[in-house]
């Protein structure tokens, strides 16, 4: 059987009870949606239903079921009433407790609508931002916004217990509501171009909403999750973060400045700094005890002026012997990358935040076992590092893992949270930081392989995206 | 100066304070001629690049402070920009943003000007404002300037939905070392001042609902973490001190974060958000989960593991405890389970009433298995033998180190 319901909880109420005084099991009944009109629930003469509406007693659901259903009923999967009705059936045939065991596939599914009404219906409380205007000397707010759900109705009356002395009205591309002081009356969708652009106060809201982050938590992720994209066009303040986050990593070292620990590979730089110089005398580097087992010192390689500037860990096994940086495993990976996004080794400068091999013996003594630098090693070595980014002078580093990110921004810097992002830093106006090569070959499942493959690639493209935009240098 | 460059003064001096929610409490709606309204569970209007929430118009009305706390910008011996807003900039900011619905309300605290008296009454004076002068009827956070007279923190508490008193630093030694004008004694009688006035007011309007108010919300602290060596025992410690003796509604734990050109003896490095975010974790185990400090930080260990979350830690070192079967155990002992959130719990209450349990069930309640299977007994599961400790560890760590955004999501619901 097909039965057409308007899409609003009291419609499905009537069609639900003639159904069930009809004795139609779910499984036999077709539910098609007349059409989805938020704002004109009201209309007069709509054909509600093709069943006559049943006479009787209603008959007795948990009054939970009724709660639940006026929350699915603003979803916007049309599923939805087929749903309710099933669950329905089960409550008035045997399963009276049915709501109680959220475990059900049917229950859960309801719960899921129900929390995904519930969670729009709050975003909407949260970001609906009004913007003031004057029409004919009176003051109207105007706001435009675009829930996931059919929650106008839903939510509007929050509105009104929260702006009673205000003339409002709330646009959005389902339904639209107003309130003049005294009634709410609703009107159908409209798009964006309705809803006036700006509000003089958006400006002194930007300031508050600027300066009370504190850019020493940058947390860029956890934004995003509360904060989805979609709404970032409605919301003022949204406009200000990528200049916001780009900035936080140097707001902070300005913040930690006094007390940077000088690096003691400083006492082994020669005079000049030009890289051939730089190169011979890091062979000569006591600074930390790492000289003692490597076979010799893997400085940079690529031209002065290089725009891209790539900053690995520390060099591995097959590094250590070849005296070139990035020519293992690691490397290969790396350089096929890199040709995927369009950038050529031979024009990038390549270096390591450790400039010696470090290691411990395998069993029995064969082979040598990769160790990360420490926080230590880090520090003596960074003197040459930032020698090497001060010749070469790149427009964009990018740092290769936690090692590498870590020896320009200090041990808070977390690569999960951050990574992808370009920074603006003391040594280059993009900075950026992503996972290492070797990581990606190390990791042991698959999936998650898989996944950080993808982000290193990506990663990639817009570093190289972010060069090709960027203004000639004079 | 105009509004705009204090507001960016001010708002930026308040920036390290992390109690910033506006949940709790309840106020009537406004009349048809006023503005506002406070609901159940507060509302975030927005979230800024460090994750956390913009719910209040957070600002200080003065940022010119007498006092030399050396782990705050606005002390008297830093040479940070200072601003002063009058109490009609302050109101005027409010209603436009609220207006607007940037905004949940006002959260309002300030430098010590003079002394606590004449600072409070200035507070006082804003709150005063909103309320009766434009029909506000939004949230009001107001601090509690510590030592202010009895009267005008009664006077505050009749405006404001929370008042909170900071006591900053967990132990009387570091206070000393860094705040020399504070001390906990003072800033705990504000605090029982604040709730002898709350329990009188509850009592009160239990017999008539007419009774007046005084800061429904109640009342909150924070304490900042990582600026003194003091371990996790001592701040849980004073943490549940303070809830039992002062009915606190939330102690907001704050990972002291670098001040420009700030003393030597405080640390300049990133803030410990990890270290913050287990504190959280293990005080939402401590008011809700029936722990007690000295099981969650005991002496031999009294910082909280950094690598998993304080109930697991605790589960793995009472591994005598498990494995606890979801089909019989009381709730207090599935409280206990790693994994399972007190909403969990309660549904698992309910669902076995109806039919056996099994991790199918589990699947769809969205309990982390991962964490959790080593420790439960289902009609379907029951875990074959008990690891030993090094590789238990192993199998139940979060996969990724630890992701804090995944942190920051738990800190949000308490689900642990
Ligand atoms: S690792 Fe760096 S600091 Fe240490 S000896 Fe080698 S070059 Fe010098
Ligand atoms: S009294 Fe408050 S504002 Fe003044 S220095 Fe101490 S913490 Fe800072």
């Amino acid at each position: 059987m097909r039965v057409s319901v308007e899409p609003d909880l009291a419609s499905f109420r009537t069609v639900a009870r003639g159904l069930l005084a009809l004795g139609e099991p779910p499984e036999r009944v077709l539910f098609e949606e007349a059409r989805a009109r938020q704002g004109s629930l009201l209309a007069v003469g709509a054909p509600v239903t093709e069943l006559a509406p049943a006479r009787g007693p209603a008959p007795a659901v948990p009054r939970d079921f009724l709660g639940l259903a006026e929350q699915v009923a603003c979803h916007r999967d049309s599923g939805r009433w087929a749903l309710l009705y099933r669950v329905l059936w089960r409550l008035t045939h045997g399963e009276r407790q049915l709501l109680e065991v959220d475990s059900d596939v049917d229950v859960h599914r309801l719960r899921m609508m129900e929390r995904a009404v519930r969670r729009d219906a709050h975003k909407m409380t949260a970001f609906v931002r009004f913007r003031r205007v004057e029409r004919d000397g009176v003051e109207h707010f105007i706001a435009w916004h675009r829930p996931d759900h059919l929650i106008v109705r839903h939510v509007a009356p929050f509105f009104v217990r929260r702006f009673p002395s205000m003339r409002w009205s709330i646009l959005t591309p389902d339904a639209c509501v107003h309130w003049d002081l005294e009634r709410l009356s609703f009107g159908d969708g409209v798009s964006r171009s309705e809803a006036p652009e700006g509000d003089a106060l958006e400006t002194l809201w930007g300031t508050y909403y600027a300066s009370i982050f504190n850019p020493a938590r940058l947390n860029v992720r956890a934004m995003r999750a509360e904060l989805p994209k979609k709404h970032w066009p409605t919301l003022p303040e949204a406009r200000l973060i990528p200049e916001l986050v780009r900035r936080a990593p140097t707001r902070t070292s300005a913040m930690v400045a006094p007390v940077r620990e000088v690096s003691a590979a400083t006492a082994w730089l020669p005079e000049r700094r030009e890289l051939p110089a730089l190169a011979e005398a890091a062979r000569a580097c006591q600074a930390c005890p790492l000289h003692e087992r490597a076979t010799q010192a893997v400085f940079g390689e690529g031209p002065v002026g290089a725009a891209l500037m790539l900053v690995g860990e520390q060099p591995g096994d097959w590094e250590d012997r070849e005296g070139r940086p990035f020519v293992g495993p690691a490397g290969q990976l790396l350089d096929e990358v890199l040709g995927r996004a369009g950038l050529k080794r031979s024009e990038l400068y390549v270096t390591n935040a450790v400039k010696h091999f470090g290691w411990t013996p395998g069993e029995g003594g064969k082979r040598r076992l990769h160790q990360s630098p420490g926080r230590a090693e880090v520090l003596a070595c960074r003197g040459w590092l930032e020698a090497e980014v001060a010749a070469v002078r790149p427009r964009m580093i990018l740092a290769l893992g936690a090692t590498a990110a870590q020896a320009f921004l200090g041990p808070g810097f977390r690569i999960h949270l951050s990574r992808g992002q370009v920074f603006e830093t003391p040594w280059a106006d993009g900075w950026m930081a992503t996972f290492h090569p070797s990581a990606l070959l190390r990791m042991p499942d698959p999936r998650k392989r898989a996944e950080a493959r993808i982000h290193f690639e990506a990663d990639l493209r817009s570093a190289a995206e972010w060069l090709r935009r960027l203004p000639r240098a004079p | 100066m105009d509004v705009r460059q204090k507001l960016q003064i001010l708002a930026d001096a308040a920036k390290y304070d992390a109690s910033c929610a506006s949940s709790g409490g309840k106020r009537e709606p406004a009349p048809p001629e006023g503005l506002g309204s406070v609901e159940r569970s507060g509302i975030c209007h927005s979230y800024t690049p460090d994750g956390r929430c913009v719910s209040l118009l957070k600002v200080l009305l003065t940022n010119f402070c007498v006092y030399d706390c050396q782990y705050c910008v606005n002390r008297i011996s830093s040479d940070t920009p200072r601003a002063r807003f009058t109490p009609e900039e302050v109101v005027g900011l409010t209603l436009d943003f609220y207006r607007r619905n940037y905004i949940e309300g006002l959260f309002l605290s300030s430098g010590v000007l003079k002394g606590p008296d004449y600072t409070m009454e200035q507070m006082v004076q804003v709150a005063r404002l909103l309320r009766e002068e434009h029909a506000f009827h939004g949230y009001i956070h107001l601090k509690a300037v510590p030592g202010a007279s009895p009267e005008l923190i009664a006077q505050a508490g009749r405006y404001a939905d929370r008042l909170s008193a900071n006591i900053e630093l967990p132990t009387e030694a570091d206070l000393k070392r860094l705040a020399p004008e504070k001390s906990l004694a003072v800033t705990g009688r504000t605090m029982g001042e604040i709730h002898a006035r709350l329990e009188q007011a509850k009592a009160e309007r239990a017999q008539s609902p007419k009774a007046p108010r005084f800061a429904p919300a109640g009342q909150s602290t924070q304490m900042i973490v990582g600026a003194t060596p003091s371990p996790d025992a001592a701040i849980l410690d004073t943490a549940h001190r303070l809830y039992t003796r002062f009915g606190l509604k939330r102690v907001y734990y704050s990972a002291y974060s670098p001040i420009p050109r700030s003393d030597v003896r405080l640390p300049a490095k990133s803030p410990p958000l990890v270290r913050e975010h287990r504190l959280y974790q293990a005080d939402w185990l401590l008011r809700f989960y029936g722990f007690r400090v000295g099981e969650l930080a005991p002496p031999e260990q009294p910082d909280l593991p950094l690598d998993v979350d304080p109930k697991l830690a605790w589960a793995l070192r009472r591994r005598d405890m498990f494995p606890v079967d979801l089909n019989r155990a009381p709730r207090e002992l599935l409280l206990r389970v790693p994994g399972l959130g007190v909403r969990t719990v309660d549904r698992v209450v309910r669902i076995r009433r109806w039919h056996a349990v099994t991790l199918a069930d589990l699947v769809r309640l969205k309990v982390p298995l991962r964490r959790a299977r080593p420790f439960i007994v289902t009609a379907d599961w029951r875990p074959t033998l008990l690891l030993d400790t090094e590789r238990l560890v192993e199998r139940v760590r979060p996969a990724s180190q630890l992701s804090l955004f995944e942190a920051s999501a738990s800190a949000h619901s308490g689900e642990l």
